[in-house]
């Protein structure tokens, strides 16, 4: 199979607008997360791509085959596109058993009996619930209804597998069952998976890449590491990374060589290379800009260290959560968050340093709200 | 670009484009049910209607002697003007309207505060004995309000029908205001309508969560203030509601006001027009049927202005929210007393009486076993005990066996139909939620709710009386086929609505799951709307069967000899000299109903959800 194109496509509900211009390519084998708040079109993306909705502009190609040619007002039925879809509520037939929900699509391709049971036992099986065959729905709890309809999904083999929000209904623990269960069947079928939610934690741990949607366009796309590491506006950085990130208003002034950031917390200068070329910002103009610090990216020492980029801060608050603690701090007026692994002990009000690492911000231009200073992907080297 | 964004983008005209646009709507069968829907609907109310609006307007054959020069067909303001502006006008209009809306005022007046009290003490006090109560409270909705009228005649009949009733008999002089009339009227018509009013407001207060009342409590109101300022406000609009649907109901009434009004020419609107229906001219019962229409709907519209949607008079489900119940203390057991005497005033007594009289041979003859015979069920007309005996008893008259023939016919046909059009209604609607067929079927559907049963069966009578289209449909009046239609679409608006409940419980998802498995538009329906639509269908059915198989009203327009139903046949009978005969019809219908709502029930049919 063939990579998946989606070329200007448009849709709306009456006069609201839920999809505006979404260009979006899904290689083969790739496991797409649209991720995005509730009601940003995410979940309408997936359900153009799976023809239970036809926008009113665009084109949607599959290799080298037509489906969507909106201009043409042809629309490929979803049942010819060789894909399948696995609903946020299942979906799973009342009526029928476990077996038959999943046979059912099956005996629709007029399929003979001996192929049928072969299949369904095998889609079962790799979900781990033969043994629930002859069951009902009602009669199966939440996390095995769910693997049952990735069954019924995954039994005619399809092309291409969308899941919508599958995870929502699980409790806590069956969810990183499930996210386990859904990365090893990427890897072991092959499938090229496009999977719709909110969570970023679920996008982050599961995705080859990320498409980032905000109020129905798509803002961003890239790796998992791409998107946490850059994400390419405030709101994109905001919503992304758990507890999330600090924001710290500074000026800024760039000079064409080198871009200088003064904040409550000092002075930083970031050179060109390290800096987004396509966005507009002033020069040898100072201008507003926040700068975008991860938690994880604090270190905090008791002593003035000899390291450089280290400010003296006050520890607000502390809380420690067992395998982390979470400290506030504050600097002038700045406040932000640091995060260590295992139990640390700090006094509120207590004198720290926080070693800040200039090559790991990011710097957004407040007015525009964008990226213009990349934050530096690389490890740091081990303490 | 940014525009790009904004606008809807207008695609160029090419062939190609009309092709797949073609393709998509005709191939989709879906489309195809709409359309099909939209135009059945369409001219099984609306023209129908409209055909009725423009004969009022019209020159019939029959008052070309009273229109000098006119032609047949000619535009003409004759009959408007003979209704609103005749020296009749008083006799025609203004008295049958004045008694319609006073028998609807008091009527509304009485069986809301008791339906509505009633219902608050089985809902939310802690009477004893709740379940059995609640199912007699619910029981005189179920029987038809005619029937109630022929217990009223077989207890207050007086020497003017010729008969006498139980009082009459015991040597009581029963004066005719009694016997007959509005005073009769009112109270068997609130003795039928209450039950609805205690429906819809013990729906609404299910739906009160109680910890709202318990909130009051801890606030410091008492009993009587928690009730005034919580309770009462939040099942408020149900009350309104019921209000607003008792006077319209009450006003389109035919069966009650015709038993007990007619023998002292004491006449309602409804009745008023069926004369004017059935004889002439004709054009003036339509312009009355019009009127009741109006009057009629726009009792409901004004309920929706003040209540808000369209929703709030069904009657809201319950929450399954935590319910604690109000203790009433001391005044438990005399009000235990009061529902049961009431029970007994209301259903017991009545019923008791119906059957006795259709074993007597003296109405108002007294119990003794001298006076009781089977003649009323199997006698025949050479052993009759009395000379003035007009028809064999009931099984062994062909009379009735024909009626009830055509009564299992009509009800078995017209609900099949019925239920599985509701259904499709329902389907449509759902799936349109928000789309413009979908409002429209809504709309269309609902029509037939708006009009009282022999206004709508008027328009019906306007509408198939003579040849249409130029022959194609010939005249249908004195055939089985018209009386099935009149009932089929009457029951409209409840099959549909209790199609839409159960379509709604299917999730479109489980439609899409099996679309994108590659099962078509059929194949969707019968493996997986079907099996699931299969209960809700059984019992939308049932209510319908049972809804068809007692009306009177609706169909009384329309009845020739031929066409005769149980109900029909009881209310000619009630009008003879042997009542006796109408009485056991009557008990016929009661025992058909009351299974039928016990087989409905197995299959989960609310009784809540039928309407009277």
């Amino acid at each position: 199979m063939s990579r998946i194109e989606l070329q200007h496509i448009d849709k709306f509900y009456g006069e609201n607008h839920v999809l505006r211009d979404i260009n979006l390519t899904i290689e083969d084998g790739d496991f797409m997360t649209l991720l995005g708040p509730s009601g940003c079109g995410k979940t309408t993306t997936l359900r153009v791509i799976s023809g239970l909705e036809k926008p009113q502009n665009g084109v949607m190609m599959m290799g080298d085959r037509v489906i969507i040619d909106a201009e043409k007002a042809f629309y490929e039925a979803p049942s010819k596109r060789n894909l399948n879809l696995v609903f946020q509520s299942y979906a799973l037939w009342p009526h029928m058993t476990a077996f038959e929900n999943v046979a059912f699509g099956l005996q629709i391709k007029k399929l003979s009996k001996h192929d049928i049971e072969e299949r369904v036992m095998s889609a079962l099986h790799k979900m781990r619930i033969e043994e629930f065959r002859n069951r009902y729905p009602n009669e199966l709890s939440g996390g095995q209804q769910q693997r049952v309809a990735i069954a019924r999904a995954i039994a005619t083999s399809p092309k291409l597998l969308l899941l919508d929000e599958p995870l929502s209904n699980l409790d806590a623990r069956l969810r990183i069952d499930m996210r386990a269960e859904l990365k090893r069947l990427h890897r072991e079928t092959g499938t090229t998976i496009i999977y719709v939610t909110h969570d970023q934690v679920e996008a982050l741990t599961m995705s080859t890449k990320i498409a980032l949607f905000k109020k129905g366009e798509i803002a961003q796309v890239g790796t998992p590491l791409e998107l946490y590491t850059n994400p390419i506006d405030l709101a994109a950085a905001d919503f992304i990374g758990n507890p999330r990130i600090n924001f710290i208003d500074g000026k800024a002034l760039f000079d064409g060589s080198e871009l200088r950031v003064t904040s409550e917390l000092g002075e930083y200068r970031f050179p060109k290379t390290a800096m987004k070329t396509d966005e507009e910002y002033p020069e040898n103009k100072e201008f507003d800009c926040v700068l975008g610090i991860r938690p994880e990216m604090v270190e905090i020492e008791t002593e003035e260290g000899e390291a450089g980029h280290s400010v003296q801060a006050t520890v607000y608050a502390s809380q420690p959560a067992g395998s982390e603690t979470l400290i506030s701090l504050t600097v002038g007026k700045a406040e932000f968050l640091a995060i260590q692994i295992g139990l640390n002990e700090y006094d509120i009000n207590q004198n720290v340093f926080a070693i800040l690492h200039p090559s790991r911000m990011n710097v957004y231009n407040k007015e525009t709200g964008r990226l213009i200073k990349y934050a530096s992907a690389k490890r740091l080297k081990a303490r | 670009m940014p525009n790009r964004k904004q606008l809807k983008h207008k695609h160029p005209f090419s062939w190609e484009r009309f092709k797949n646009q073609f393709r998509n709507v005709i191939g989709n069968p879906f489309n195809v049910i709409v359309m099909f829907s939209l135009i059945l609907l369409f001219s099984l109310i609306v023209i129908p209607l409209f055909t009725m609006i423009g004969n009022t307007f019209s020159v019939a054959k029959a008052e070309l002697r009273n229109i000098p020069g006119a032609q047949i067909g000619d535009f003409t303001l004759f009959y408007w003007k003979y209704l609103l502006a005749s020296p009749l006008t008083s006799a025609i209009l203004w008295e049958p309207l004045l008694h319609s809306l006073t028998i609807g005022f008091f009527v509304t007046l009485i069986s809301v505060p008791l339906g509505a009290s009633l219902a608050w003490l089985m809902v939310r006090s802690d009477i004893p004995g709740k379940k059995l109560l609640g199912m007699l409270i619910i029981i005189p909705y179920m029987i038809p309000s005619w029937c109630k009228a022929l217990s009223w005649l077989a207890v207050f009949r007086n020497s003017t029908s010729g008969s006498l009733g139980l009082l009459t008999g015991l040597g009581l002089a029963v004066p005719d205001w009694l016997a007959y009339g509005p005073f009769a009227i009112i109270c068997v018509m609130t003795m039928h309508y209450y039950a609805f009013s205690y429906i819809m407001v013990s729906g609404s207060l299910r739906s009160v969560n109680s910890e709202l009342e318990e909130m009051g409590e801890i606030q410091g109101a008492n009993k009587i203030q928690i009730l005034r300022k919580i309770t009462f406000p939040l099942v408020l609009p149900a009350v309104l509601s019921a209000a607003i649907m008792t006077i319209s109901k009450s006003i389109g009434s035919y069966g009650v006001a015709a038993n007990l009004g007619n023998r002292i020419s004491y006449y309602v609107l409804a009745t008023r027009m069926k004369e004017f229906i059935n004889d002439s001219p004709k054009g003036v019962g339509y312009a009355m049927s019009i009127l009741m229409i109006l009057l009629a709907s726009g009792t409901i519209f004004a309920n929706q202005k003040m209540v808000g949607v369209r929703k709030s008079y069904a009657t809201i489900g319950g929450k399954g929210t935590r319910s604690n119940l109000m203790h009433i203390g001391h005044a438990k057991y005399p009000l235990l007393v009061m529902i049961a005497l009431f029970l007994v005033v209301a259903m017991v007594m009545p019923t008791f009486v119906l059957v006795m009289e259709s074993f007597q041979i003296y109405t108002g003859g007294g119990y003794g076993l001298e006076n009781l015979s089977l003649y009323a069920w199997i006698g025949t007309l050479d052993k009759a005990p009395l000379e003035s005996y007009a028809y064999n008893g009931i099984f062994r008259n062909t009379e009735f066996v024909r009626a009830l023939l055509n009564t299992v016919k009509l009800s078995i046909i017209a609900s099949i139909l019925t239920a599985f059009c509701g259904q499709f209604f329902g389907y449509i609607s759902t799936r349109g939620r928000g789309k413009w067929y979908g409002r429209l079927t809504e709309q269309f559907v609902f029509i037939p709710y708006l009009m009282p049963g022999v206004a709508f069966s008027a328009i019906y009578f306007a509408m198939f009386s003579q040849p249409r289209l130029g022959g194609i449909i010939p005249s249908l009046y004195g055939t089985f086929m018209l009386i099935l239609l009149v009932s089929i679409v009457k029951h409209f608006p409840f099959a549909s609505r209790s199609g839409s409940a159960n379509m709604m419980q299917i999730s479109v998802e489980l439609e899409e799951a099996a679309d994108i498995a590659g099962a078509s538009f059929w194949r969707r329906i019968r493996r997986i709307v079907i099996p699931l639509a299969k209960n809700g269908f059984i019992s939308g059915f049932m209510l319908v069967f049972i809804s068809i198989a007692k009306e009177l009203d609706l169909i009384v327009i329309l009845m020739t000899p031929a066409n005769y139903t149980l109900s029909f046949l009881a209310f000619e009978y009630s009008k003879s000299l042997m009542p006796q005969c109408a009485d056991a019809i009557a008990i016929i219908i009661l025992l058909f109903i009351l299974v039928c709502y016990r087989i409905a029930n197995a299959f989960g049919a609310d009784i809540g959800k039928s309407w009277g």
